[in-house]
């Protein structure tokens, strides 16, 4: 019994920090609408910058001022970051600014890298706090119980600003129609800074607050950021009282499953989101979402055409040059079969991403899915690999219709987050089930059959099915069934009154969808030779989001174009130390200079000075 | 006449709010029915029941003496029942013809079909439609850069094209400059006559409805509260005290609570 209370007691202690910063996304999110990757990077920040304080300032005092300060610091870090990278996009399309947001945790990894070196420090004791005190037998921090006492109040303090100020009200009224409060007069530009520096403040106490029980390193900004997603996700966007419920419930069921069940604490966390979600699909107590509500819609898309004659040869062209790079040398051809593979994963997302408006955070599980079956199919069953390679895709598509079944029914945030979830779920099954698939260690010794071994053959492989999987994907696009789906997309209310069942199409886009992300994995896992959990990781699905952004979600060619791209520049960068710092500001760079992304700015810019004719008016 | 659509004691409730109270009516073939009323009245609840949007708390829809009732919008507009909405409802992202065509394909049950272009499909089909509204001119217009009154008119081509028994027109007119009302309600009561369609459409504009309707129910606080000619309502004097002639929607001891 006293075990019990006393894990309960700390569960509702590591509460504490995870419901500031938790509580810190969802106010930026619920006004303006940004998915702020950067937010872990907040935390980090508050971590490392409260540490630093903490050295300066002594005693009792010392360190409560260092936690509130560190606040302050990295609200005006946050204040800095909206200012200059999101202020200027705010007009891009949704979800466009969280492709900013990353670049912005890549400069912060590096700045605090060269800030505090590459050490994990150990947070110091709070000054007063720092015995035990007995409950039922068992010992229990005083921090922790002055943790416990703290959250509530700053519960209620947010609560407060919230419902019974002026301020708060108009946060409240953007988050439910910006056009009208800014009829109103309300200089929306500085509400929105203004709940950057508030989400961001939150976000570095959290930080801070938590350096006694745990300390600071480089990797904890990615560590958190999941977490308080699902827990933003599960208490459902927008709701304060809704992020500490999950918080409590997420860190309560984490302790007893570090202790009663520890194969669960990977997936834990994801099981809940996905039960809740699907009980509840806006969270325990968020409001439902509609699409454009918020009168963030951006720029009508425009009508698609199918590649013209001049169009038809310079894909030619490319496929020729692209054919000749083996005469380059290996290192080309490795490289360029790395960009194909990417590329067509990237298509792949794009596909139901673009046309679709299914944002997708967990497409690496149908990568990492295709190149897992073939790779199984192999080591366990000693399967031909031609065969392997052709059952990767169909084992991906099998995850995809299973997966797709449970998501499709949610929209927007939600949508993206569930997908999120059992992309987790599949990657904490391959990583713990280490008997079966070699868990961390990833399975090595997949190569292609004999008549393909070799960079050159192989490479052609490559360009045959890789190339032929973009084309593919580039010409459903344009048939009835990519009409269908930009359809459902465009507007379901009329699309279900014309007899489209826009679910269904939209279920099967995103087993399709699934389907040739499996392909780009067998093809990835005969070209390695070996597989590794990492290619179904978070950061891989988010390296396929940020692509297409970065080349342009609006048009067929972004995924590939900005997939090239960033493989390019990551294969040159990372030759040097600070890599992330300058790939980060690159990043930064594009989403700024070019909000329609690399091929939509290029085709606006060709438009305007008459190299390319208007789509938007038509030929006559 | 035969009887295309019967309505059997339709009620619609929000919680304590009975939008819709035991409604019962039938359209005839080739009829063109106006069901007018105050804001409030339960007219587009009507409609969206009709139509499959709503559920309705009871009552039932027949269609052809088939119960319509319970199935989804898309299994209703397969039986033959097309729609236009008030707040027009078209895709963004394609160009007017394609608009069009987008509801051939789904007619002719080809949405998931991978292998043809999609632009080049009953491409004649669509532009017939597409001159029938007068729309042939703008076909190849991004539909996001349609005027208003345009939008209207391409819907009517897409509510038009599985040949539908019964087209179910929610404020046609609204929104339009006043002669493209009187063109639009003249082009829909051609249609009518020439294709035997019947038509249930509401609508605020009394000029269009006096002018073109053939028969007009009146709707109050979710009640039918006359049905009948032109004529008859329009003389009416129940329904010029809560719609026509100066009335209120509030009865006369509740408007002094409110003054």
């Amino acid at each position: 019994m006293g075990f019990i209370v006393a894990q309960l007691l700390t569960g509702l202690a590591n509460a504490a920090a995870l419901f500031l910063v938790a509580s810190g996304l969802s106010l930026i999110f619920g006004v303006t609408r940004i998915v702020n990757f950067a937010h872990g990077s907040f935390y980090m920040l508050g971590a490392f910058v409260g540490y630093s304080l903490m050295q300066v300032l002594p005693g009792f005092i010392g360190f409560w001022a260092s936690v509130v300060l560190s606040g302050v610091i990295v609200g005006v870090i946050g204040v800095i970051v909206e200012i200059c990278v999101l202020r200027p996009i705010y007009k891009a399309p949704e979800l466009f600014q969280l492709v900013a947001t990353f670049g912005v945790i890549l400069v912060i990894q590096d700045l605090a890298l060269m800030t505090w070196g590459p050490v994990d420090v150990l947070g110091p004791r709070a000054p007063g706090l720092k015995g035990i005190v007995r409950i039922l037998g068992e010992p229990v921090p005083q921090y922790d119980l002055a943790l416990i006492a703290i959250t509530p109040f700053v519960l209620f303090g947010l609560w407060f600003l919230l419902t019974k100020t002026r301020v708060g009200i108009l946060v409240r009224a953007a988050t439910q129609d910006r056009e009208m409060v800014s009829a109103l007069g309300v200089n929306q530009a500085w509400l929105f800074t203004g709940v950057f520096f508030l989400g961001s403040a939150l976000a570095g106490v959290g930080g801070a607050i938590q350096l006694p029980k745990g300390g600071a390193d480089l990797l904890m900004d990615f560590n958190i950021l999941t977490t308080i997603f699902v827990v933003v996700v599960i208490g459902g966007m927008g709701s304060l009282p809704g992020a500490y419920i999950a918080a409590v419930l997420i860190s309560v069921l984490n302790v007893f499953g570090v202790s009663y069940l520890p194969q669960s604490t990977l997936v834990l966390m994801f099981v809940v989101m996905a039960v809740v979600l699907m009980v509840k699909p806006y969270g325990l107590l968020g409001r439902e979402e509609v699409a454009g509500e918020h009168g963030q819609v951006g720029e009508p898309e425009r009508p698609i055409k199918p590649a013209g004659y001049r169009g038809r040869i310079f894909v030619g062209i490319v496929i020729a040059l692209l054919a000749a790079v083996p005469f380059l040398g290996s290192f080309a051809t490795v490289l360029t079969t790395d960009i194909i593979i990417f590329c067509l994963f990237a298509a792949s997302l794009q596909f139901i991403l673009g046309l679709g408006g299914l944002n997708s955070f967990g497409h690496a599980a149908y990568f990492g899915g295709g190149a897992y079956v073939a790779a199984l199919l192999v080591r366990s069953a000693g399967t031909p690999m031609e065969l392997a390679f052709i059952l990767a895709p169909l084992g991906a598509c099998m995850a995809a219709v299973i997966i797709g079944w449970f998501c499709i029914r949610l929209t927007g945030i939600y949508f993206a987050m569930l997908t999120m979830a059992f992309a987790q779920l599949l990657w904490s099954l391959i990583y713990q089930w280490d008997k079966f698939t070699g868990g961390d260690d990833g399975l090595v010794d997949i190569w292609p059959a004999a008549w393909l071994s070799g960079t050159t053959a192989y490479f052609y492989l490559t360009l045959v099915v890789g190339v032929g999987g973009i084309v593919f994907l580039r010409h459903v696009a344009h048939s009835p069934f990519g009409y269908a789906l930009r359809a459902a997309r465009d507007s379901s209310r009329q699309a279900e009154a014309t007899g489209i069942n826009t679910k269904r199409v939209q279920w099967a886009a995103f087993a399709f969808a699934g389907a040739l992300a499996g392909l780009a994995g067998g093809l990835f896992v005969f070209s390695k030779g070996s597989i590794f959990p990492t290619e179904l990781e978070i950061a891989k699905s988010f390296d396929a989001i940020i692509v297409i952004f970065l080349g342009g979600v609006k048009t067929l060619s972004g995924a590939v174009v900005g997939g090239a791209t960033l493989e390019v520049a990551r294969d040159f960068l990372t030759r040097f130390e600070y890599w992330r710092l300058i790939l980060g500001l690159m990043i930064i760079a594009v989403v700024i200079l070019s909000p329609d992304g690399i091929v939509g700015s290029l085709r606006k810019y060709a438009e305007r000075i008459g190299l390319l004719r208007e789509m938007v008016d038509g030929e006559q | 006449m035969t009887e295309v659509l019967k309505v059997k004691n339709l009620s619609k409730s929000f919680g304590g709010i009975h939008a819709v109270v035991n409604l019962s009516f039938s359209v005839a073939e080739g009829e063109l029915l106006a069901l007018i009323g105050p804001n409030g009245a339960g007219k587009t609840t009507c409609f969206n029941m009709l139509m499959g949007q709503l559920k309705p708390t009871s009552g039932n829809v027949f269609l052809h003496d088939e119960n319509l009732s319970g199935l989804p919008p898309r299994k209703i507009w397969r039986k033959g029942v097309g729609r236009t909405f008030q707040i027009t409802a078209t895709y963004q992202s394609m160009t007017v013809v394609e608009n069009v065509q987008m509801a051939l394909i789904s007619h002719h049950r080809r949405c998931f079909s991978i292998l043809p272009f999609a632009h080049q499909l009953y491409r004649d089909e669509a532009m017939e439609l597409l001159q029938l509204v007068g729309m042939e001119a703008q076909s190849e217009r991004a539909c996001a850069i349609l005027a208003y009154g345009d939008l209207k008119r391409l819907e009517l081509a897409i509510a038009l094209c599985h040949e539908p028994t019964l087209l179910l027109m929610d404020e046609p007119t609204a929104g339009m400059a006043p002669r493209e009302r009187i063109e639009l309600m003249q082009l829909t009561s051609d249609i009518v006559r020439d294709r035997r369609i019947s038509v249930l459409f509401t609508e605020h504009d009394m000029d269009v409805v006096f002018a073109h309707s053939h028969r007009i129910m009146v709707l109050n606080r979710g009640e039918l509260i006359a049905n009948g000619s032109v004529e008859s309502i329009r003389n009416d004097a129940k329904v010029q005290e809560v719609y026509l002639g100066g009335g209120t929607l509030f009865k006369n001891d509740e408007e002094q609570t409110y003054a």
